[in-house]
């Protein structure tokens, strides 16, 4: 019973659909993207996991591009959290079901 | 009986297959409270657990520098942004119920979907795997490759962190102080 890369691949794959659940349930703008967040932990975890266990020539690859995956996750946290923010000046409420000004 | 029975599992199982599971098993808890708990604080906080528990498996993949980036950018700064955007966002006496979901039984569904599809497909593929090498520092052999074979992938990034700190900035101020003072101006 040695820790290979399927127990990742399994682990990923499972933080992946609670992310999505969270994304495609959540009536709260926030917790959308508490959703989207557990969505981009679980492709990092894909990348470590293929740089250490997979058997690909270029190891260093899959350590440098959850870096850029991180940068983009704290660029998607401050612009998205400052969206809700303006939102919720606006519209007094995040909820997703009440901010429909388009649709009228 | 106990005993004998803990000493078994220890000795068959090596000890590396234990802490993974408990890393795992933190992680995936704390997921479940993000995407199921009614109670945003709570959701929060469980994201905290997740990214701790996140933080162990980089560790756990001889990943160190990948590890203490996860631990400042995700708990110190996306977390504590997060939390700030509860706080403002939700009044006090709503909190009980300030996590509302919707179509549960549709997104279950959709979420047993998505996971035995992952989960078979992983299962199923024959991945072409190596024996890990003994566990050594990675953030000299990231650091070179930032400024040699990803150096123009590494100011893109350093650009576009700028811009969302500005677009940030931009769409989360009140404009309504600096209207008035253009009025303000054009009286006087």
């Amino acid at each position: 019973m040695t820790v290979g890369l399927i127990h990742f691949l399994v682990v990923a794959a499972i933080l992946f659909a609670l992310g999505f659940y969270t994304v495609v349930t959540r009536k709260n703008a926030v917790g959308i993207l508490m959703g989207v967040e557990l969505i981009l932990n679980a492709a990092n975890l894909n990348f470590v996991a293929f740089s250490r266990y997979g058997a690909v020539a270029n190891v260093t690859a899959g350590q440098v591009f959850p870096v850029f995956g991180i940068m983009v996750a704290a660029a998607e946290a401050a612009v998205g959290l400052a969206i809700v923010l303006a939102i919720f000046q606006n519209w007094g409420s995040i909820d997703t079901e009440k901010t429909t000004a388009l649709r009228q | 009986m106990f005993l004998e029975l803990t000493e078994n599992i220890l000795t068959t199982v090596p000890l590396s297959f234990h802490i993974f599971m408990a890393l795992a098993s933190f992680t995936v808890l704390g997921a479940c409270g993000v995407a199921f708990s009614q109670n945003i604080v709570y959701s929060a906080f469980s994201l905290l657990a997740t990214f701790a528990g996140m933080v162990g498996l980089f560790g756990f993949l001889s990943n160190d520098f990948l590890a203490i980036v996860q631990l400042m950018v995700y708990v110190g700064g996306i977390l504590v942004v997060i939390l700030f955007a509860v706080m403002l966002t939700n009044k006090i006496s709503e909190v009980q119920s300030s996590n509302p979901s919707n179509n549960i039984i549709a997104g279950l569904c959709l979420m047993g979907l998505l996971l035995t599809v992952l989960v078979t497909s992983v299962f199923s593929y024959d991945w072409q795997t190596r024996e890990p090498g003994p566990y050594e520092p990675t953030a000299a052999k990231i650091g070179d490759a930032f400024l040699g074979p990803y150096l123009i992938n590494f100011e893109i990034a350093g650009l576009m962190l700028l811009v969302a700190l500005l677009a940030a900035v931009v769409v989360a101020r009140k404009e309504v102080k600096f209207i008035e003072d253009n009025e303000a101006q054009d009286k006087g």
